[in-house]
């Protein structure tokens, strides 16, 4: 690794590479180390996760019971979402905000290092005991992800309560996380780097980061009442005692629908850096993708029910909560509007991330259409808990959040390592993860309309031809993520040097340091005209 | 220097603001209840204790409808005595719920009621009701346990019956999840 000193002449004393062996990796504060580790952790869990999928679609490639026993199955699809969710997505993307967030402002590190340093490492620790919960009696959580109570609670099993306390975990690491990127953002940016001139990454991760903090410790108090429920008789879920399930699911969705844009907003960042370097324009619309992207931070807060369209809300909540929904789709249609823009007459090139980009404005617009079926109170009652939902949030979680992410790293890749990447084989990832993805998850939603329930290991023999289509496309898109793993680590191996600039038309300060960044950037404040 | 202590500010009040949402979490559990009763949403929260009669208005009659159930695993015989009633609203009603134990043990019970429509609750006065506290039974032992009620006089026009059902919960205190009400030692389910 580079150590060079590229910082113009001055006092820094403090300048030195990175520590030796694996105390580099425990004991850094470096904000790219921990980036770093990041993502690696976030590959780990992506592939883990992944292979818990393709099980589930193996069992779900004809009807009938072949693979795996149905308990076996719940425990699969609900560690397959948590680990998902708050092992490859969220730490992804919190990845990425440590590597580039301080590039980007013109930042020497993240305003708090240490409690960096923290919020990854307890995230293994939280794993690690989520995981172990395969192995226990009775199995691991098999209640889904989203853990509705009584399921958690009366009918869990012991491992439940591991789970809880991997919950706790996850939570304090995301809540230091967003605070460390808030304080970052707010305190450390170059003179000149206004908030208006904040690159859009850097304004979508700040906003999320305010989400994070007000809903993570939410969750943890969800969980918190769970606990109490199993060990210590109180009933805030149990009716016996006075308690209300229905209440649980309020309290979970009132986290869950601002998580969902967590895992989304940041996607919005990556793909709003990348169009316009590929297309040699600036970003259509800078200021209204703000205000798009802070109404939609709002909005999420007011429209957690629409999960709940079935559970019995009086008609005035249905309408309130639909309405709100619909609403939402306003300021999303303008950032997809913006993008478009950026794109039009634009001087345009398809390296492997704008391809990655291009796929993520098509196909994440996709999932939003479903969304806004599913919005619409009266059909929901059909779609509710069926196939269209998975294909939905699929749409908008796969070819959504993990094209941007890929995007993303393929675009930083070169400044990380220094290193060109080989185009061909980034093209071959993408067009076959992107065929894979659109076998896998299309024909859920005729299965989901045609009335296939979810989180079930057999089904009806009408469902047996689009289910074994879906199951050769996870294939397809599953192994073609090995391709992906290839790929950064011949980059990392290549000898192709990257220039500062990487890319002919980007734009930002994180293309003014060499490639690859140096251990240490920005000591002396860069100037912002 | 001066970014450290803008940073250190600023580190407490994110915290200070996330320990408040994790406060507010649990807030959300009287307010959801707070929210039941102002809005009449749910049917879980009903009008309880001594309510006054402000004369009872001849001209209209509301069904009542009684429904008890029993919530998985409970093995008592439990159901209303008369399971339709004529009530004019102002008028005070007395019925009963009749419980059974067939178990060969002790067993506490505790009836949840649930009011459909769900904005009929706040109209149903519970003047006194078994639900108010839990039932307990020695084996083999049956209760008429009473129900005195009202309607109020302001139950909206448009609810012409009203259905009030309980579910019958097992808290007998060695029994932890209600699942396991029939596998206990000595239990002979019915």
């Amino acid at each position: 690794m580079s150590t060079l000193d590229t910082a113009v002449p001055g006092l820094h004393e403090e300048h030195h590479g990175p520590a030796k062996g694996l105390g580099r990796w425990l004991f850094t504060t470096n904000h790219k180390d921990i980036g770093t580790l990041y993502l690696w952790f976030s590959l780990l869990m992506f592939l883990t996760g992944g292979v818990m999928a393709l099980l589930i679609r193996s069992e779900l490639f004809q009807p009938g019971l072949q693979l795996v026993e149905p308990g076996f199955f719940n425990q699969l699809t609900t560690m397959h979402g948590l680990i998902m969710v708050f092992g490859a997505v969220m730490p992804a993307f919190v990845g990425l905000a440590n590597w580039m967030v301080p590039l980007m402002i013109g930042a020497p590190d993240m305003a708090l290092p240490r409690m960096n340093n923290w919020s990854f490492w307890i995230l293994p620790f939280a794993f690690a005991i989520l995981i172990s919960t395969l192995f226990m009696d009775g199995g691991a959580p098999n209640f889904g992800w989203t853990f509705y109570a009584p399921l958690s609670t009366t009918y869990a099993p012991p491992s439940v309560t591991y789970f809880i306390f991997s919950i706790h975990i996850m939570g304090a690491s995301s809540i230091m996380g967003a605070i460390n990127i808030i304080a970052t953002i707010l305190n450390m940016r170059a003179p000149g780097m206004t908030m208006m001139k904040l690159p859009l990454f850097v304004w979508t991760w700040l906003i999320t980061a305010f989400l994070l903090i007000a809903v993570m410790p939410v969750l943890a108090g969800v969980v918190t009442m769970m606990l109490m429920d199993i060990h210590f008789g109180t009933s805030f879920f149990n009716a016996a005692g006075g308690g209300d399930p229905v209440l649980f699911q309020h309290v979970f969705w009132f986290f869950g629908h601002p998580e969902v844009y967590i895992m989304i907003l940041p996607a919005f960042g990556i793909v709003s850096q990348i169009i316009p370097t590929f297309s040699r324009k600036k970003l259509f619309g800078y200021a209204s993708m703000v205000y798009a992207t802070a109404s939609i931070a709002v909005l999420s807060f007011l429209v957690w029910a629409h999960h709940m369209f079935t559970v019995g809300l009086p008609l005035a909540g249905e309408l309130f909560f639909m309405f709100a929904t619909m609403l939402i789709a306003v300021p999303t249609g303008v950032k997809v509007f913006n993008w478009v823009a950026t794109m039009y007459r634009g001087s345009l090139t398809f390296e492997t991330p704008m391809l990655f980009a291009v796929a993520f404005v098509v196909l994440f617009t996709i999932g939003g259409f479903s969304g806004l079926m599913l919005a619409i109170a009266p059909v929901d009652f059909q779609y509710h808990d069926t196939y269209f939902v998975v294909a939905h949030f699929h749409y908008v979680l796969v070819p959504g959040a993990i094209f941007s992410i890929m995007a993303g790293v393929y675009y930083w890749l070169p400044k990380w390592t220094g290193h060109m990447l080989d185009e061909r084989m980034g093209k071959l990832h993408f067009w076959l993860s992107f065929i894979g993805v659109n076998i896998t998850f299309f024909p859920m939603h005729f299965l989901g309309l045609a009335g296939m329930p979810r989180r079930i290991p057999d089904y009806a023999l009408q469902f047996a031809d689009f289910n074994m289509i879906a199951s050769i496309g996870a294939f397809i898109f599953g192994f073609s993520q090995l391709l992906f793993v290839w790929n950064v680590i011949q980059n990392i191996r290549s000898r192709e040097a990257a220039t500062a600039r990487v890319w002919e038309g980007a734009q930002g300060l994180e293309w003014e340091v060499p490639s690859p960044a140096p251990y240490h950037t920005h000591t002396t404040p860069p100037k912002v005209e | 220097m001066d970014t450290a202590r803008a940073n250190r500010r600023l580190i407490v009040r994110l915290l200070l603001a996330s320990v408040l949402m994790f406060g507010f979490g649990f807030a959300l559990v009287p307010l959801y209840d707070v929210f039941c009763k102002v809005t009449g949403l749910n049917g879980r929260i009903t009008a309880t204790g001594p309510a006054d009669a402000e004369g009872v208005d001849t001209a209209r009659q509301v069904k009542v409808r009684l429904i008890g159930i029993n919530n998985e695993g409970m093995p008592w015989k439990f159901g209303p005595q008369e399971s339709l009633l004529e009530v004019n609203p102002g008028e005070m009603k007395q019925t009963a719920f009749l419980a059974s134990n067939p178990t060969a043990q002790r067993m506490v019970a505790q009836a949840i009621p649930s009011v459909s429509p769900g904005e009929a609750a706040q109209y149903l006065h519970k003047i006194n009701c078994f639900c108010f506290n839990s039932q307990t039974l020695a084996a083999g032992e049956g209760v008429e346990m009473p129900l005195l009620f009202m309607i109020d006089t302001d139950l909206p026009e448009s609810i012409h019956s009203i259905t009030l059902s309980y579910t019958l919960f097992d808290i007998s205190p060695d029994n932890t999840g209600t699942a396991q009400a029939d596998t206990q030692e000595g239990g002979s389910p019915i």
